[in-house]
């Protein structure tokens, strides 16, 4: 299975990954191989197998509606690269 | 008492616990040998001063009722530590100090233990050899010029050299177990669910678990038993009572099935890999267990559902990179697209970018049935092999990998080749089920070849004590020259 | 019960038009904290002061579900007669945005927690069914500020986190009259089960339309654009009345639908395409990891069922059957369950017909008037019935009532005190006002002449003469048999 270099290029918009053509070309390169490797799957027959959902015998837990959580200003901005005392800052959306 | 740090885990605890020795004099030298060995590249954040005050408060106020008392512990930099840089081996975390602390450390110090430091590792966990760290190469403390494995290349690294008595990895396709089988030591992924991923940097969610990488099998015990545990803020966290590992390791294994998979003969297969495997099917003989063939029917489908599941999932994963909350954001950029393409196109390496593309490839539009949907499906074909496979044994014995450590630089430009190391582990990650790798011998050029032990979920204790077992008759000695230090 | 009785056209060139209207409505979940984390989820606190390491996605965080804001989506499943999916999945929807911190939300996609259902609305022809497709949880997202900064984005991720319901509407609306309708509808329901507090201007109420045309008669649906962000029902209706009228004029043009999403130009009164990327829809969704399928056990439901409290619809028939109330009265009475419990108060105390009629006029009026919701009014229920049942009793007048109502209005005392206090009751001493009458018609000799000789219009005169001498507080019907008597004579 061949991944080209424009699928290439559409699937880095998705991921928000921004890509020189000299790392498009091996970026395609590579894929294809690994999807060649990938294609093994299409031998076996899984019409009536149903997707795992979830590797554990357990439901859901859930938890209360308590607030728990929170009022920890400082710590959540703390790390921003870019902030004020009340919000993180990034460049504009062009809209 | 000198050359502590040659002395296993469960020994030095014993020896605190006994006032032998002191928590001071321990973690001197474990550091001077951290200080010593950087050539190894084990370490990307060295705690040192902070591990040393705490020794001195430890041994000031000691604690004994305890699992680790006054053990010094170097981690691998996948957990997050309060106030102590964890970068998960990638430029995008470069700066990254976390101000909360992961479960699993938690419950480490919680045993009495402390940090030493961060240990090295593939970026973002992703890589079998930890040549994809943003910080170096690790090298393999039996040989230089070659890989440790990976991706918990620098905790397998550390546990070999001496650097830290035991430490803890991650494992979402083998990322312990392999490192464990190229350096010699044990190394433990649990059931899944068993230990919790809070504050663990996440890779893949449905398949990473944390796991001891120690010297032995009884540290193993102890380390699992000091980690492991319910956590209500995992809310794929087991609901269990803890049990006592280590207090119940035994050597008695007789009467235990155990299967041997005809699917993990593959191809090309180095001779010494087979002729270990005999010798492994044999000392359980001798133990009392019973060898039974089996078969694995799916096996040689789990890599390519592996290399479907696990980038899918990290894509997901590795979407919060953006640069806006924390961590490295780029300065190229006049708006805020930019700005993410260029912040991710500098912080995430290859390895990285080249699964997250696959990844996000897979679940798009138009090919998400023929893809991730088909994988999960492959995947509980692969579930259903061992399910059915635990109604006849109780453990299953394989090789680890399948070969031994590998030169630096050898596998780096094919990324399948690279892929291929987790043949035999990676199922285990797809099945959520416990194994371990113990090391089994030797190949020709005097690298260790591992042995992996796969139980059915929850079944640590038996898979211990298997381990156990043949750990004694195996009697694998590691002759390390410690050249670093020249 | 009319599903297709619709009035409301877009007139083309050669053609009558229909149009097909869709809601996907978010309502902000009322709970103590958010879906996921423990953070609070009250509205206006200071700019990133409710947000947890969870909700700010920091590295090795996860996901636990709070179970109240499950409660409360089967809740508002139950109140639209919906269908509670006992397994529901939780997916992540992949797309990148500066307040969306994890670069997903969790949401539901193949499996929601609640299937088809359908809501009743009161329109003027008659009642109409709306199908409901489906209700799901998802997170909201946090507040991008473009407005502070000239080259920068501020972020807030107060709202990030705090639970959605996402409630679907089947394309069965036909009209901004009936988009109207529905979100009242809906908002009312959720309003009674308290699952959601309604409140647009807050944001815990916001709706993206579908619109799309077709021809009077087409069986066939034409391809619908979305209308986002539309934060209240009045634009919604301007959006709506716009994007009908200008796909019709693209199609009569010859011109085809492009499927895409606009925003709506309030300044300008139109929509407009969002230039925004073409994939923005690839939101790559599959199951959270971190989650693990959601099973509600039949019992629970059947529990919350049993403990849901009376619904619009309900009340209103009960209205109408206890009360003796018009379809039209119990409507606008059951609209808000606050009206309902005040109209209950009053009728009980005092007379039912009544209590409609005034709550109706003068009282909703007055609260308009001032911008008051009924929680506010400054006269209580138990005095308003007082009211009534001095009017009843004939204490008072009717017009005097009138006056005492306003007194009311500035003092909130009770009627009893105000009609004292100014001795407004009604005079209905039928000697008394014969005298007064009788003095009246002495001074009024010509005119009483001219009415029996047949100028039957002056009786109105002598009315109001009577008003006037008694100060208002004559009683009408006494005085008005009285003048006949006399008159007569």
């Amino acid at each position: 299975m061949s991944i080209d270099k424009d699928k290439i290029k559409h699937t880095s918009k998705l991921a928000r990954i921004s890509l020189d053509e000299g790392k498009v070309d091996s970026l395609s390169k590579d894929l294809s191989n690994i999807f060649n490797f990938i294609e093994k799957l299409n031998k076996i027959n899984t019409d009536k197998v149903e997707p795992l959902t979830s590797i554990l015998n357990q439901t859901l837990r859930s938890r209360k509606d308590d607030i728990t959580d929170g009022a920890i200003r400082d710590k959540v901005l703390g790390n921003a690269p870019k902030k004020n005392e009340e919000f993180f800052i990034v460049p504009k959306v062009i809209e | 008492m000198s050359n502590l740090s040659d002395k296993t885990l469960t020994e030095l605890v014993g020896l605190i616990k006994s006032k032998q020795i002191k928590s001071e004099e321990l973690t001197s030298e474990f550091i001077t040998n951290g200080q010593k060995g950087k050539k190894l590249n084990a370490y990307i954040t060295e705690s040192f001063d902070i591990a040393k005050d705490k020794a001195k408060q430890f041994d000031i106020k000691p604690n004994f009722d305890c699992l680790l008392p006054g053990v010094p512990l170097a981690v691998k930099d996948l957990f997050c530590t309060n106030g102590v840089k964890t970068t998960a081996g990638s430029k995008m975390l470069e700066n990254f100090i976390p101000n909360y602390e992961s479960t699993v450390t938690t419950n480490l110090w919680n045993e009495g233990a402390f940090l030493l430091g961060k240990l090295n590792c593939d970026e973002y966990a992703m890589g079998s050899s930890n040549e994809t760290s943003f910080y170096g190469n690790v090298i393999n403390p039996l040989e230089d010029k070659v890989v440790p494995g990976g991706s918990s290349g620098g905790s397998a690294a550390a546990v070999c050299a001496n650097l830290t008595p035991a430490t803890i990895g991650t494992d979402t396709g083998g990322s312990i177990r392999q490192p464990a089988s190229f350096t010699g030591t044990v190394g433990l992924k649990p059931t899944y669910g068993l230990c919790s991923r809070w504050g663990i940097v996440a890779f893949a969610s449905s398949l990473d678990q944390a796991g001891p990488m120690t010297k032995t099998v009884s540290d193993c015990a102890l380390m699992l038993e000091a980690m492991c545990g319910f956590d209500p803020k995992d809310s794929t966290s087991i609901d269990k009572k803890k049990e006592n590992y280590s207090k119940n390791l035994n050597k008695n294994i007789k009467g235990l099935k155990i299967g041997i998979p005809k699917e993990y003969r593959v191809d090309g297969m180095p001779n010494e890999i087979e002729t270990l495997w005999e010798e492994g099917k044999k000392i359980l003989k001798n133990e009392g267990a019973e060898i039974i063939d089996i078969s694995l029917p799916h096996t040689e489908y789990a890599l390519p559902t592996y290399y479907i599941v696990a980038p899918a999932e990290a894509s997901s994963n590795l979407a919060r990179y953006d640069g806006v909350r924390y961590g490295f954001r780029s300065n190229k950029g006049n708006n805020l697209i930019e700005m993410y393409e260029n912040t991710r196109s500098e912080g995430f390496g290859d390895e990285v970018k080249r699964r997250i593309l696959i990844g996000t490839y897979v679940l798009s539009s138009g090919y998400y049935d023929a893809y991730y949907l088909k994988a999960q499906k492959v995947r509980q074909l692969i579930k259903k092999d061992f399910d059915d496979s635990f109604k006849k044994v109780d453990a299953i014995l394989t090789p680890s990998a399948p070969s031994s450590a590998f030169k630096i630089g050898e596998k780096k430009d094919d990324p399948i080749s690279m892929y291929l190391n987790d043949v035999f582990t990676v199922p285990v990650n797809l099945a959520g089920l416990p194994a371990m790798s113990i090391p089994a011998g030797l190949d020709k050029n005097k690298l260790p070849l591992g042995l992996q032990l796969i139980g059915k979920p929850l079944a640590e204790q038996t898979l211990l004590n298997i381990a156990f077992s043949m750990e004694e008759k195996i009697n694998f000695k590691l002759n390390i020259n410690k050249w670093w230090e020249k | 019960m009319t599903k297709e009785n619709n009035n409301y056209f877009i007139k083309g060139k050669k053609d009558n038009w229909e149009v097909v209207i869709g809601l996907e409505v978010h309502a902000q979940v009322l709970s103590n904290s958010k879906l996921f984390s423990g953070s609070s989820t009250k509205f206006g606190a200071n700019p990133n002061t409710q947000v947890s390491l969870i909700d700010s996605a920091f590295p090795g965080m996860l996901p636990v579900i709070n179970e109240e804001c499950v409660k409360q989506a089967v809740r508002t499943g139950l109140g639209l007669n919906a269908k509670i999916n006992n397994y529901s999945v939780f997916d992540r929807k992949n797309y990148f945005y500066a307040d969306l911190p994890q670069g997903y939300q969790i949401s539901q996609y193949k499996n929601p927690i609640v299937g088809e259902g359908k809501v009743l609305l009161d329109m003027p022809n008659g009642s109409k069914e709306v199908g409901i497709e489906r209700l799901h949880l998802e997170q909201d997202a946090g507040k991008s500020i473009h407005d502070m900064d000239p080259s920068s984005t501020y972020v807030d991720l107060n709202r990030s986190g705090i639970a959605l319901m996402e409630i679907v509407s089947k394309p069965d609306l036909r009209s901004p009259d009936e988009v109207n309708a529905y979100i009242k509808k809906l908002r009312s329901i959720m309003r009674y089960l308290g699952t959601c507090d309604g409140n647009m201007q807050e944001g815990s109420l916001r709706a993206d339309v579908n619109v799309s045309v077709r021809k009077v008669g087409d069986k066939d649906f034409g391809t619908r654009c979305e209308i986002k962000n539309v934060n209240s029902i009045k634009f919604m209706q301007m959006a709506i009345e716009y994007e009908a009228k200008r796909q019709v004029e693209l199609i009569e043009s010859g011109e085809k639908i492009d499927q895409e999403t606009r925003l709506f130009d309030t300044k300008k009164n139109e929509t407009r395409s969002m230039r925004s990327k073409e994939d923005a829809h690839d939101y790559r969704y599959f199951p959270d990891p971190d989650l693990l399928p959601l099973n509600i056990d039949q019992k629970i439901i059947d529990d919350l069922k049993k403990s849901l409290p009376e619904l619009p619809d309900q009340k209103k028939e009960r209205f109408i059957k206890d009360y003796n109330l018009s379809a039209y009265e119990a409507n606008v009475l059951v609209s808000e369950k606050e009206i309902s419990n005040y109209y209950e108060e009053v009728a009980k105390q005092s007379d039912k017909k009544l209590a409609a009629t005034w709550m109706m006029g003068d009282l909703f009026a007055m609260l308009n008037d001032k911008g008051l919701s009924i929680s506010q009014s400054p006269i209580s229920s138990s005095n308003l019935a007082e009211l009534i049942q001095s009017i009843k009793s004939g204490e008072i007048s009717g017009r005097i009532a009138k006056e005492v109502f306003e007194i009311m209005i500035e003092t909130g005392d009770n009627p009893k005190k105000i009609i004292e206090s100014k001795g407004m009751k009604q005079q209905s001493d039928p000697k008394e006002l014969e005298k007064m009458i009788n003095e009246i018609l002495e001074q009024n000799k010509d005119k009483v002449d001219q009415y029996k000789s047949g100028k039957d219009k002056l009786f109105g005169f002598f009315v109001g003469q009577v008003m006037k001498v008694s100060g208002g507080k004559a009683n009408p019907q006494l005085a008005n048999d009285i003048l006949k008597k006399l008159l007569k004579a």
